[in-house]
């Protein structure tokens, strides 16, 4: 198959970048769309030219490492999955295919397509977290937990942190980011001691990094690998009000 | 040196003082947009509810709007609140839509959205065209300033003929037009706005998810037909 | 013996040597934690449970990975579970049993003390994890859920759908998040280490590349902790994550590390098979779909009808054929052996005769397509995703595949390499599996050694250094960080024609072929003879865009590409000097008529560590004996 790219080149985060002109040309239908950029950058190389950087890591769908806006849609066009999983045999022969970076204000331009997630780790770092000191844990079954509420907690402790969310979202909203980690850990047992703070403080840092606000566009459930449904934003939403109401009365144990 | 990459920081922007740190939030803020607009909600319901007594006849509505009158300080003070609820609504959006727009600063070159509507993503807008006609609205039937005729209408029972006055109104096509574009731009953003209140309050789950949104949805346009029919049968003739 | 390879297996009964060892051990008093700074590089399971864990003891932690965080390395890709031995299913399993299936497993060719203590310590990594917040699968009543896996008699696999390794990495990120934030570490994501310092015969320190700005850096530190993965990606497409490289353990290989059992290596039987040369990645099946495929191909070589078209008779079901017990179930080294040698006949099917045949048809018919989609759907829709075939109408195609490897740098009882101060965990290490490693395992393993070995075993080696702290000022951070420098400025100089993707393809290609499922004296010494060529033309021919200063993909490639060409040569010369055939390692000399494995024990019951004599002499093959005083060394049996 052959395709023509258009695909944003970017030095560095300081220098301004715009859209070259790619020709892929051979492409086998079987190949993976990160196949199709590795054969485009043999082709780079071979020609002297700097290849095109973009991330990407486990390649089964998994560690969120890669990234990649195609022709309007992170992770592309299709379902529940990420760009690495994304083949060639769903384009036409001759398609004009528009790759640009994961755009939003937290997340720089690193180089081409490279972008900087580590806001989303400093939003973890803010309270996304069970403290647990190793070796004080209890027995793991001295705490039961309902299937129905465990289940729940997997499905939102599924994020795989790749941020197309944010990439999709018109305000660069982190909201199902952060509603998928509060949700997973404050429907826990163990998450109880910290459910409050926890809200409190990965919404303050999510505000701090830059993220946008949810307008309820839900574009970041639409594109989400891991298929996190938008009512952990609902309970997010949820949690915040009760920790920001909490924190007003300057109440902090129930008496 | 190469030019090295800047990782975003946080920029602190909390108040020690919790009610200014909660209005400072992201969803602190969308809370005070949500709770203004479903109250805004309340009033444009009730409102269309007290029009359509002008299928009741010239008495029914005249009697109703006298009442209204007669309120007295409670009126005032609904007045007040319905104020600050329609400022503070728009305050806080306009302040999300810049923050939101700081956030995005450049947009794709392509661009495809997967499941917001025309509704979400022009909010603002329709917001905004929303007040203007509320100004204009105010200006004509309430204040009565662009048509200060309207002063001079009384009923049999020397009240104030409402009846007369939106009859009067909406006998020109162009008014009317200008009415219904201005309902239709409410109704928009209610269709996107009577979920988004759900969310933003947190009651949304999966199990009311979809009677939410498809019941907004119904809702808005149960209020588009409500207060469309009025011009419309005023033009039509059956209402005189 | 050499006296450098003391494993320092405390004495007494197995039950009582981590109980005995951690009430011997030194200490560090807690004034004194302060004062030490441990550098732990790599994220992954094994890392970050150690740098979390370390931190909270008051260490100074700095942690490094490649990654752009700390919760994309690759232990996010297991699948399956990870075994503890709770015996919360009350069906009779024990420390004891989990040790005795591991040891087996590994075809006796780990250290019965180690193996014991990992057994041991799996049950409190099932606490630890549930305290962070791991959804792991229960039952209605709330109570955890088990399954068995990959073969194993008793229920003790925790899983958490299917994605266990990515919910335990999460845990162990989110307590390494938790001490980020106060100030216990300091992370360093995007950066690669390229060195290792050693300062008077001990490990201090790294260099490392920022790979965002390409500096150069040093970091000093009393102890370095390599948890860096393993090596499986020395044959350029494994199931590994393609960042996945043996720099980090091989150079410290050059430092003077011993690495041990380079040439165990696990294949899995069930994987996606090769499209085509642009391939770069293959993708794990799981076993379970061996439960109800039969596995098969055309019985004449060249018969290229579609799969629907050939008739039973025309079919060689060569599993049931060769292995009537256990048929499709044949364990997983036995299967895809079998897969290569039909595609060795020219009997294989799909682009390039690389794969063979998992068909379902017969399934499907005695128990309805309903009853197949409800056990195995998610599988048919990846399976659907990656090849466009479906799965329920055509047979799919599997092909083996690189997925683990059990050598690694060789370690003590306290996880410290042969050079002081160096301490590995996780699947870099050599500790634990022996010659084959048991499903559910290398999560446990890279867990126990985070977050209850190192933390107790560190303090024998850190007691011993109070106020010898060295800094990067010492002369031998500058020396290496040059050697360090030219090397890079080597690699971009060479301006030659072919990429390292490309040259590290033809790598991987060699080693499958004679160093893969079986390997030869005739293959292995064929490998052995190209590779030095290969690596020759590598450092003559290189083609590398872009410069050093900057984001550079192409860089970070050539060099991990480089020290595989070294490494491979390692891994193969190690598996020619075994002679036997053990787990893994598959020397078709030794073999069965049935073609099974035939172990040596009288010659090579023992670990080979290998000591690097510099880069163009011949290395040295260590021997630490493995001793056996509590299991029976039995022979693996399918009749």
């Amino acid at each position: 198959m052959n395709f023509k790219l258009k695909i944003w080149r970017q030095p560095n985060q300081k220098t301004a970048g715009e859209f070259h002109d790619y020709a892929a040309s051979n492409i086998p239908a079987e190949a993976s769309f990160l196949e199709m950029l590795d054969i485009v950058n043999e082709g780079l190389a071979e020609g002297n030219e700097d290849p095109i950087a973009f991330d990407s890591d486990c390649r089964e769908g998994i560690c969120g490492m890669c990234s990649l806006v195609i022709n309007g849609i992170p992770h592309g066009p299709g379902k529940a999955k990420t760009t690495c999983q994304l083949y060639m045999r769903r384009f036409q022969d001759g398609d004009t295919i528009w790759i640009e970076p994961f755009r939003a204000a937290p997340f720089p331009v690193v180089k081409d397509l490279v972008v900087d997630r580590s806001a989303f780790d400093r939003i973890i770092e803010s309270g996304g977290y069970i403290t647990a000191r190793t070796g004080s844990a209890p027995e793991a079954n001295s705490v039961p937990i309902g299937k129905p509420i465990a289940d729940l907690a997997m499905e939102a402790a599924a994020c795989i942190g790749c941020g197309a969310c944010v990439a999709a979202c018109p305000n660069s909203s982190a909201m199902l980011f952060v509603g998928a980690k509060v949700s997973h850990l404050g429907l826990l047992p163990q998450g109880q001691p910290e459910r409050k703070s926890r809200a409190h403080n990965m919404v303050r840092a999510m505000d701090e990094l830059g993220f946008g606000n949810c307008t309820n566009h839900y574009e970041c459930e639409a594109v989400c690998p891991a298929e996190i449904n938008r009512t952990f934003i609902s309970r997010l939403n949820r949690e915040y009000r009760k920790a920001a109401v909490r924190e007003a009365v300057a109440v902090t144990v129930d008496e | 040196m190469a030019l090295a990459t800047v990782p975003p920081t946080r920029v602190k922007r909390f108040s020690a003082n919790p009610f200014i740190a909660f209005y400072q939030s992201s969803i602190g803020k969308k809370i005070i947009v949500a709770v203004s607009g479903l109250y805004l909600i309340f009033f444009v319901t009730g409102h269309l509810l007290g029009n359509l007594e002008i299928y009741l006849g010239q008495d029914h509505l005249n009697a109703y709007a006298n009442l209204l009158q007669q309120l007295g300080p409670i009126l005032w003070a609904e007045r007040i609140i319905l104020l600050s609820a329609v400022v503070v609504h728009i305050v806080a959006t306009i302040q999300l839509t810049i923050e939101n727009q700081a956030a995005k600063p450049k947009k794709y070159a392509v661009s495809k959205p997967q499941s917001s509507t025309l509704a979400s993503r022009t909010m603002i807008y329709t917001g905004l065209l929303v007040i203007c006609f509320v100004v204009y609205h105010l200006l004509q039937f309430t204040l009565m300033w662009t048509n200060p005729e309207y002063r001079n209408l009384h009923d049999e029972l020397g009240r104030h003929d409402v009846y007369h006055m939106v009859i009067l109104g909406f006998r020109q096509p162009l008014i009317s037009l200008f009415y219904a574009a201005a309902i239709f731009f409410l109704a928009t953003h209610l269709s996107h706005g009577f979920e988004s209140v759900t969310q933003t309050l947190g009651i949304n789950n999966r199990r009311i998810g979809r009677f939410i949104s498809n019941g907004g949805r119904w809702l808005s346009w149960l209020i588009f037909a409500g207060y469309v029919s009025i011009p419309i049968t005023i033009l039509l003739g059956l209402i005189k | 013996m050499n006296t450098q390879l003391d494993s320092k297996v405390p004495a007494g009964a197995l039950e009582e040597k981590w109980t005995k060892h951690r009430a011997e051990s030194k200490l560090v008093n807690p004034n004194n934690k302060r004062k030490f700074d441990i550098i732990v590089v790599g994220s992954g399971l094994a890392g970050a449970s150690a740098a979390a864990s370390l931190a909270e003891m008051g260490y100074g932690v700095k942690c490094f990975c490649f990654q752009d965080s700390p919760r994309r390395a690759h232990s996010i890709a297991a699948q399956g579970g990870i075994n503890a031995a709770k015996n919360y299913q009350n069906d009779g399993d024990s420390v004891y049993r989990l040790f005795y299936d591991t040891i087996k497993g590994g075809d006796f060719r780990s250290r019965e003390a180690n193996v014991y203590r990992l057994a041991e310590v799996s049950a409190n990594i099932i606490d630890q994890c549930v305290a962070q917040g791991v959804p792991f699968a229960r039952e209605y009543g709330g109570l955890l859920a088990n399954r068995s896996f990959g073969g194993a008699q008793v229920s003790r696999t925790f899983y958490a759908r299917g994605q266990t390794g990515q919910q335990l990495l999460l845990g162990a990120y989110q307590a390494l998040a938790q001490q980020i934030a106060v100030g216990g570490v300091k992370m360093f994501p995007r950066t690669e280490l390229l060195d290792i310092v050693i300062v008077d015969g001990h490990a201090k320190g790294i260099v490392v590349r920022d790979l965002l700005s390409g500096e150069i850096s040093s970091h000093a530190g009393d102890t370095v902790v390599l948890a860096t993965g393993g090596y499986g990606n020395v044959f350029y497409l494994s199931t590994n994550a393609r960042g996945c490289n043996v720099s980090a353990t091989y150079r410290a290989y050059k430092r003077g590390a011993f690495f041990a059992n380079p040439c165990y290596t696990q294949i899995h039987p069930t994987c996606i098979p090769v499209g085509g040369t642009y391939q770069s990645k293959l993708t794990l099946m799981s076993e379970s779909l061996r439960n109800d495929g039969r596995v098969w191909v055309p019985k004449n070589k060249g018969d290229n009808r579609p799969p629907s078209q050939i008739p039973d008779s025309d079919r060689d079901y060569y599993l049931e054929r060769k292995y009537p017990s256990f048929g499709n179930l044949a364990p997983r080294d036995i299967a895809s052996r079998s897969a290569k040698e039909v595609c060795d006949e020219g009997r294989g099917v799909g682009p390039g005769g690389l794969g063979v045949y998992l068909d379902f048809a017969e399934a499907i018919g005695r128990l309805g397509e309903k009853t197949i989609r409800e056990r195995y759907g998610n599988l048919f829709d990846i399976y659907h995703n990656i090849t466009g075939e479906d799965a329920y109408h055509l047979p799919m195609r599997i092909y083996p595949a690189v997925h683990y490897t059990m050598g690694g740098l060789w370690v003590d009882y306290n996880l410290m390499s042969n050079v002081p101060g160096l301490h590995v965990l996780g699947e870099a290490n050599f500790s634990d599996h022996g010659a084959n490693r048991l499903g559910a395992s290398a999560l446990m393993q890279g867990l126990a050694d985070g977050y209850f070995v190192i933390p107790s075993t560190i303090a024998n080696y850190l007691a011993t250094q109070l106020g010898k702290k060295v800094s990067v000022d010492r002369p031998e951070f500058n020396a290496t960080e040059n050697e360090v420098r030219k090397t890079v400025a080597k690699l971009l100089s060479i301006k030659g024609k072919r990429t390292a993707t490309s040259f590290h393809r033809e790598l991987g290609l060699l080693l499958w072929e004679k160093c893969g499922m079986a390997r030869s004296r005739e293959s292995l010494q064929e490998a052995l003879q190209k590779i030095p060529s290969l690596r020759e033309e590598f450092w003559q021919n290189l083609n590398l865009q872009g410069g050093d200063m900057e984001l550079n993909q192409s860089l970070e490639q050539a060099g991990r590409v480089a020290d595989f060409l070294e490494f491979a040569e390692l891994m193969c010369l190690d598996a020619l000097e075994r002679e036997e055939s053990c787990g893994g390692h598959f020397r078709v000399e030794y073999q069965t008529k049935e073609g099974e494995a035939v172990r040596d024990d009288a010659d090579f019951c023992h670990v080979a560590a290998w000591q690097c004599t510099g880069t163009d002499s011949k290395p040295v093959r260590n021997v630490e004996p493995l001793v056996f005083e509590n299991v029976k060394l039995a022979t693996r049996s399918y009749k």
